[in-house]
């Protein structure tokens, strides 16, 4: 078992004691099959029961451990070690607030999400014991890689634009509104429409795609936004040039 | 201390957790729901569950198949008429999440597709590619944002139950971001806190399965049911314990071990089936717990694989082919790949059985009731008893739902005709206690005890006298050395003394649970001399219906072990009989 | 004792050399005014044309002086990179879904290389370059 050892830079911030965040060295041995977070978890273990982050299944799925790792967007299981060289600096993901040490503020994306109005609205009822709606395979391919987004705002950190302009409701709040108006069985576009083919929505969007380089789970919300813009625009052109097809 | 009056106050933000808020705002609006969770509600455990939820649909299938393979998978330590409730609810349960959005994969005609699970006579499993749990969570949640009624506290910790005139009136929580310690005024109290698979060293489990509401509810006085039978997933990762979902088996994958051979044809469960055409209820398909088993008899001949990260067997998907293992196990092949650098598509994986799940827990009634009126449990945290003694694979994320709703309609029936809070000073008493306690931990200065040896120390000790198999001698070790622990534990100080967000704190709290749970673990273990489902004794190596048809109840006595009594189990229709995993018979 | 969130500041231009996918988008977007400015270009073209043949010709020499030829190098490398990140990120704005499968990327985007191709003989052909 290849054993090395590694030094992490990782940023330390007690509201109640630091004006100001302040960066901790700690040397870590470790495993040559580690990710970061198995050196953060010693490091709490071991050296420093103050160090304060998220975590939890260790297998990409939950999304709690979004950090910066040498100024990228990563999830901290899901960056090796053997990947790294040198001091390894670990910084809580860009673009939130920080709340303690690696954890941050979310508030703001948890309102995001919540706006965009991200469950079933059905296009038509139908009752429980009449079965489930039916849905081909084809179908459910044309949505369910937008449904593959596990939270963990990677894509909201390595946003510019969300970065500059904070109002932005952001990659992955309007990736999972399309992942509903792209579902065969919803009827509710419109409704979200009104909420994410705005300025704050789509429109804030210039197509960086950062978001989908950075996406662990290959969502690629870039591709949902941009799917969002062409609709919102084609929705435009028929409501002022055939306005009798409004309801 | 501020308090936040609510109606339904529920302890948890998983799949139970969440499909109780639902129920209780779909059946009555008018009713306040605080949602508390000591994680935001997507990082749940529910979240990593892969292999799917269990419902009959097919036309060749049954309810009645389903109670049997249950009954039968829990070696008839499930209460019979909660088992009935189950099967009966599922296909609804699910078909409902449906509507939610969830998106099942499909036949190709646009039905709900089903797979083949292990200890399941017929195919029933509803899926989501190996993302059920993922998917199921994640519906749940999106949908629960329909609903002004449900009020949520994400990121806040329950310290304790609030109990007076008999009744649970609330509870008392720190919000983790400031440190403030709150007190919930409710009518109606849910824990769905899930298991307690971080008690053991190798675990499928995440970092917040810690038992924290067992504690809460044990400590309260409800007694803690079937705590002994801890389940080993047969297929684990044997670095990082993460979960390989059964599924992999379900669509065809084999085990082997170091000589090439199929191994459980040797421990009961063949004979060998046909590569690639798993049969149901033999060989791979058997259940959880006769797979484990069948791991420590292969490790003891010598015939397991060592590898870096010690002995295991190997799972080979070969023969699955690239396309299939693609479209159904997406996620399984990018966890061997990224954790382990194996590609399923060619080469067999090493694994190994890893802890999984708790089939004991919070003893409830069949409408999840607690014996303290106003205190309901569901989910893993709970045990009603629908698992018995193991649990199906698939049967979990359907109790989720099943018995989410049944707490609600629990809670709000009890609502009806409940009365206020009479005695407003003996609750604000209980909760500046509770304050008192935690504010302890903060001046104690700092010993020789350290919360991650404890840690060590308790996990050392279950794995290696509790775990697959267990003996006299080793559980009375076990016993001693978690009595021991638990003393020690109230010497534990805080390095980190800030109130916002700290983890220092939260660890010790959980570490605190994780102890009560395993104590309960040991003593029920120790008291049961037969062997059953999940619980294996080398010293007492048969079933025994006549002493053992019965229940744990282990009851929670301080600083003293606990006190284990046994509650009969519910038989209506099926008498005990022999779990035959053996294939080639109808 | 309580809470106090730190927020940490964007430098509003310094962004760009954080990382080497900014200053690629960048570069993206910069693009535009290399195409806006040839697009005056052609315009003031056009103008010159209309006012006579002396007019004309002075332009066209200009066109062909060291700066001139400098600004339609550097044009023609950024509308190459324009065009070039433009097709390959179209897929993503217009998948298409043929029974159950996408169309690959690669089908999407080279059907715009290849119209793009034609295009462009067709307009050298025109322009009597063979």
């Amino acid at each position: 078992m290849n054993e090395r050892e590694i030094e992490l830079e990782v940023l330390r911030y007690d509201p109640e004691v630091d004006e100001k965040p302040r960066f901790q060295r700690y040397k870590v041995p470790c495993k040559s099959d580690w990710v970061v977070l198995d050196a953060l978890n010693h490091v709490k273990a071991e050296q420093d029961p103050t160090l304060s982050y998220r975590w939890s299944c260790h297998m990409a799925v939950c999304g709690s451990c979004g950090m910066m790792v040498n100024g990228e967007p990563k999830l901290a299981c899901k960056a090796f070690l053997r990947n790294y060289t040198g001091v390894i600096r670990v910084e809580p993901l860009a673009h939130f607030p920080i709340e303690r040490d690696l954890v941050t503020v979310i508030d703001d994306f948890m309102d995001k999400l919540k706006r965009v109005r991200p469950y079933l609205i059905p296009k038509e009822e139908k009752s429980l014991a009449a079965g489930e709606y039916r849905q081909t395979p084809a179908e459910l391919k044309k949505y369910k890689q937008y449904t593959q987004c596990i939270n963990c705002m990677l894509c909201y950190a390595a946003c510019p634009e969300y970065g500059l302009i904070p109002k932005f409701i952001g990659p992955a709040a309007i990736t999972l509104a399309h992942r509903y108006n792209q579902d065969s069985r919803d009827g509710g576009r419109e409704q979200r429409q009104e909420e994410i083919a705005t300025s704050e929505g789509v429109w804030e969007c210039s197509f960086a795609g950062a978001c989908s380089e950075v996406c662990p789970e290959h969502v690629d919300p870039a591709s949902a936004l941009q799917q969002v813009k062409i609709e919102s625009t084609i929705d435009w052109y028929r409501d002022h040039l055939m306005p009798w097809l409004k309801k | 201390m501020e308090t936040i009056q609510t109606d339904v106050a529920i302890i948890g933000a998983g799949g139970a957790g969440l499909r109780a808020a639902i129920a209780v705002a779909e059946t009555n609006p008018n009713l306040r729901i605080a949602l508390v969770s000591k994680v935001y509600p997507m990082r749940s455990h529910t979240c990593a569950a892969e292999g799917g939820a269990a419902g009959v649909i097919k036309a060749d299938d049954s309810l009645e198949h389903h109670f049997n393979d249950t009954v039968g998978g829990g070696d008839w330590l499930c209460d019979q008429d909660a088992v009935d409730y189950l099967v009966q609810e599922a296909p609804k349960e699910l078909t409902q999440l449906e509507h939610w959005g969830c998106p099942w994969s499909r036949a190709a005609d646009g039905s709900v597709a089903v797979r083949p699970f292990g200890g399941m006579k017929k195919e029933r499993t509803w899926f989501a590619a190996d993302k059920s749990g993922f998917h199921i969570l994640h519906t749940l949640f999106q949908t629960s944002l329909k609903y002004p009624s449900i009020q949520r506290f994400d990121e806040y910790y329950v310290t304790d139950l609030l109990v007076d005139e008999g009744r649970c009136q609330g509870f008392t929580a720190i919000e983790m971001r400031s440190g403030q310690m709150r007190r919930f005024q409710a009518g109606a109290v849910i824990v769905a806190t899930g298991g307690a698979g971080r008690m053991f060293p190798f675990t499928t489990n995440g970092a917040i399965k810690t038992g924290d509401g067992m504690a809460l509810a044990y400590r309260a006085g409800v007694p803690l049911k079937d705590m002994e039978f801890v389940q080993y997933h047969p297929t684990g990762l044997p670095n990082t314990g993460i979960l390989l979902t059964e599924a992999c088996r379900g669509e065809g994958g084999v085990l082997l071990n170091r000589h090439g051979r199929r191994y459980l044809q040797d421990h009961g469960m063949g004979p060998e089936t046909p590569i690639g055409k798993p049969e149901f209820k033999t060989m791979e398909l058997g259940p959880r717990d006769r797979l484990s088993q069948a791991f420590w008899h292969e490790q003891k001949n010598g015939n397991t694989v060592p590898t870096e990260w010690g002995d295991c067997v190997m799972l080979d998907m070969r023969h699955l082919g690239e396309k299939k293992i693609n479209e159904r196990l997406p996620l399984v092949r990018d966890m061997c790949i990224s954790y382990l650098g194996v590609d399923p598509v060619k080469d067999p994986v090493p694994v190994r059985p890893v802890v999984h799940y708790m089939m004991g827990g919070i003893h409830t009634d069949i409408n999840a009731a607690t014996p303290i009126p106003g205190l309901y449990a569901a989910g893993e945290c709970a045990c009603v008893s629908i698992n018995g003694a193991n649990r199906l694979g698939s049967n979990s994320l359907t109790e989720l739902l099943v018995f989410g709703r049944r707490a609600a309609l629990s809670a709000i029936d009890y609502l009806q005709s409940a009365r206020p809070a009479q005695n407003e000073a003996a609750l604000v008493a209980q909760a500046d206690a509770a304050q008192a306690r935690i504010r302890a931990l903060f001046s104690r200065s700092l010993g020789k005890e350290t919360i991650s040896g404890l840690r060590k120390e308790m996990t050392d000790t279950l794995e290696e006298n509790a775990g697959i198999y267990r003996t006299e001698q080793g559980l009375a070790a076990a016993c001693a050395t978690l009595a021991e622990l638990r003393h020690r534990y109230a010497d534990i100080a805080l390095h980190d003394k800030s109130n916002v967000y700290n983890t220092d704190l939260l660890q010790a709290l959980e570490l605190g649970s994780m102890l009560d749970c395993a104590e309960a673990v040991a003593a029920c273990a120790a008291a049961r001399k037969e062997s059953r489902g999940a619980h294996q004794r080398l010293d007492f190596t048969e079933r025994d219906d006549v002493a053992y048809l019965k229940h744990s109840m282990a009851t929670y006595r301080g600083a003293e072990p606990p006190q284990v009594d046994y509650r009969d189990v519910v038989i209506t229709r099926s008498p005990p009989g022999v779990r035959d995993y053996s294939g080639g018979k109808k | 004792m309580s809470r106090k969130p730190y927020h940490r500041e964007v430098p509003k231009a310094g962004w760009v050399f954080d990382h080497p996918r900014y200053m690629r988008y960048m570069a993206r977007e910069f693009t535009c005014l290399f195409i806006g400015g040839y697009t005056l270009l052609l315009v003031v073209g056009i103008g010159r044309l209309a006012a006579g043949r002396a007019d004309y010709e002075a332009f066209l020499e200009a066109l062909g002086s060291p700066l001139g030829i400098a600004f339609h190098v550097l044009a023609l490398g950024f509308a190459i990179y324009h065009s070039v990140t433009w097709f390959n990120l179209t897929p993503k704005a217009l998948p298409v879904q043929i029974g159950e499968d996408f169309m690959p990327d690669k089908v999407i985007a080279g059907a715009h290389y290849a119209v793009w191709a034609v295009l462009s003989l067709g307009i050298l052909f025109l322009s009597g370059a063979f």
